[in-house]
């Protein structure tokens, strides 16, 4: 199976990652060779196989109902590139 | 007292004990060796205000005798752990000037006992590499060196700030992660020891996460013991991470006995490679005839799934991975791209993701992208979890079968020079991590001890893989090793 350029552009638009037109053949290139190494993986026999959840048998845990974390807005908004009035800021949004 | 940079963690531990040395001074010496091998690129963040600080009050705390054995000795850690108040980037220019709110439940529990943080480790991007060639702080340089000869090595990935730094003896010991052999094939090629406990044993709170079903945190030392040591005070059951195991801890150093009478050392012949150098299978020998002189019993064994091990590793790891790395995305934190005016929100997070990640990460998350894309989510990544459930059975088939442990190389080769890998495709730099990755994926302990040094006079290591949650027994094993192979390892010094 052969990625298509257009294919990867595709999927560079649903991972939010903007590629330029040149750069898009090179990236094909490598996705081929990535999918061509993956590929083997259909000759395995996986009658009655399980996909793997969690790698160790776990029952998760349960906590208390309860509030243990908050008020924390200075710290949330600290590291963030823009932020206005206690908000995250972000460019408009027009749909 | 000179070099005391060179200390082991143990060495260290008796010394100050004895008040012989203070941390003060061994902090110093760390911090002067460090501002010395600027070229080794292994630090990326010197805290020697932070560390002082904290060696003064270790040496406190030790004067009054209340000292765990990690107390006053500095470590440098590697980039990917948050530190409260110290930029935290692994590796990225997308997360240019975080500086977390909190600290790694991790790095907290080394704080608790004592440790002396000297500064941040360098790394492949988000954990992302074979060779600390993928990093916004660019290239690790390995303080090994072929023998005359002057081209410089990688150190091995992703964990290579951290390898360098204690092969250098920049810092006692180091923290590293592994997700696919990030802490043993750097090790490997430093000639250092480095664990990957079982699954679940450290949390992995305040980690940046990159494949989460995969990630552990370890120690990277320059013995055994040491490792055992640091691992002890690393992990623990934390409520705050769902899959770290509710446990006691074990005291992992009264398990190294150096006793491996009657046990059961598993053989695999699936780790036999085309075109593995020789040196390696010898090396490989050897380490088999130490644990048999020792009386363990050798057993060949089976792990027919092993081929596939790689491949479910670049379904499932990227796939985790497009998911975890989501979060960067110009809004909460780090960097974000600069716009023109016409640009709206889809425009920000593209460019920002465009110009925040490099390059391996960006394949990455678009290989997991498309693996996880409706109509190919079951052809690859249910594909990937069933495999991966059967190469855990692999390991649990020859468990059952009495096998108590497993030896293996840890890499298919020596450290590799800077650069040799940058005109092949990029499976070619995933096939470094050919003996480690089944070990994640089935969420076992692994450690990598080294054994000797190649013809060139570059370290070579070897790896055992243990029963999950027997840390203890596996450092017993890797103690017999390292007592006997007699690799006093230590690079010349160049830099």
């Amino acid at each position: 199976m052969t990625v298509e350029i257009s294919t990867v552009a595709k999927v560079a638009k649903l991972s939010r990652i903007k590629v330029d037109d040149e750069t898009l053949p090179e990236l094909a290139r490598d996705f081929n060779a990535i999918l061509g190494f993956i590929e083997q993986l259909r000759e395995v026999d996986v009658t009655k196989i399980e996909p793997m959840v969690s790698v160790s048998p776990m029952t998760l845990k349960i906590r208390d109902d309860s509030v243990n974390d908050g008020d924390k807005q200075r710290q949330i908004l600290v590291n963030a590139p823009d932020t206005r009035e206690g908000f995250f800021a972000v460019p408009k949004v027009v749909e | 007292m000179s070099e005391l940079n060179k200390l082991t963690v143990s060495e260290a531990r008796e010394l100050l004990r004895k008040k012989q040395i203070t941390s003060q001074e061994i902090t110093k010496a760390c911090l002067a060796e460090i501002e010395s091998a600027s070229v080794l690129n292994a630090f990326v963040c010197s805290t020697a205000d932070i560390a002082l600080d904290r060696a003064k009050a270790a040496d406190k705390r030790i004067e009054k005798g209340d000292a765990p054995s990690m107390c006053g000795i500095p470590i440098g850690i590697k980039d990917l752990f948050c530190t409260k108040g110290i930029t935290t980037q692994a590796a990225s220019r997308i997360l240019q000037g975080f500086k977390p709110e909190y600290e790694s439940t991790v790095t907290q529990n080394l704080q608790d006992d004592g440790v002396v943080m000297l500064g941040k480790l360098n790394m492949d991007e988000f954990a992302m590499g074979s060779s600390n060639e993928n990093s916004c702080y660019g290239n690790v340089i390995n303080p090994w060196r072929c023998r005359h000869d002057a081209r410089l090595l990688t150190p091995g990935g992703s964990s290579g700030g951290s390898a360098a730094a204690v092969s250098a003896s920049l810092c006692l010991a180091a923290i590293g992660t592994d997700t696919g052999g990030s802490i043993r094939q750097p090790a490997s090629f430093t000639g250092i020891t480095g664990i990957k406990p079982t699954y679940g044993r450290c949390s992995r709170w305040g980690i940046v996460a990159f494949a989460s079903s995969l990630d552990q945190a370890g120690p990277m030392t320059k013995s055994v013991r040491d490792a055992a040591i640091m691992l002890e005070s690393m992990c623990g059951h934390d409520p705050k991470d769902s899959t770290s195991h509710d446990l006691p801890v074990p005291n992992f150093e009264s398990a190294l006995t150096n006793d491996i009478r009657g046990k059961t050392v598993g053989i695999p012949i699936e780790y036999r490679t085309e075109g593995m150098p020789e040196e390696i299978e010898e090396q490989w020998a050897r380490g088999r005839q130490i644990l048999k002189d020792n009386g363990a019993k050798i057993k060949d064994i089976s792990l027919p799934h092993t081929k596939y091990a790689l491949p479910v590793y670049y379904v499932i790891a990227p796939a985790e991975a497009s998911s975890n790395l989501s979060r960067y995305d110009g809004v909460r934190y780090g960097y974000r791209a600069v716009l023109n005016e016409m640009d709206g929100i889809s425009e920000m997070y593209e460019k920002t993701r465009a110009e925040g990640f490099g390059a391996e990460v960006k394949r990455r998350v678009m290989i997991g992208t498309y693996v996880l894309s409706a109509g190919f989510y079951d052809a690859y990544y249910n594909q990937a979890r069933r495999v991966r459930s059967l190469i855990k059975k692999d390991f649990f088939d020859v468990f059952d079968q009495g096998v108590d442990a497993i030896l293996t190389p840890t890499t298919p080769s020596a450290a590799f020079e800077i650069g040799q890998m940058s005109t092949v495709d990029p499976v070619q730099m995933y096939l470094n991590d050919i003996f480690t990755v089944t070990v994640n994926l089935a969420g076992l302990p692994g450690i990598s001890v080294p054994i000797g040094t190649n013809s060139q006079g570059l370290p070579l290591g070897l790896q055992l893989i243990g029963h999950p949650w027997e840390e203890g027994a596996l450092l017993n094993f890797a103690y017999v090793l390292e007592q006997e192979a007699g690799f006093s390892g230590q690079p010349t010094k160049w830099w």
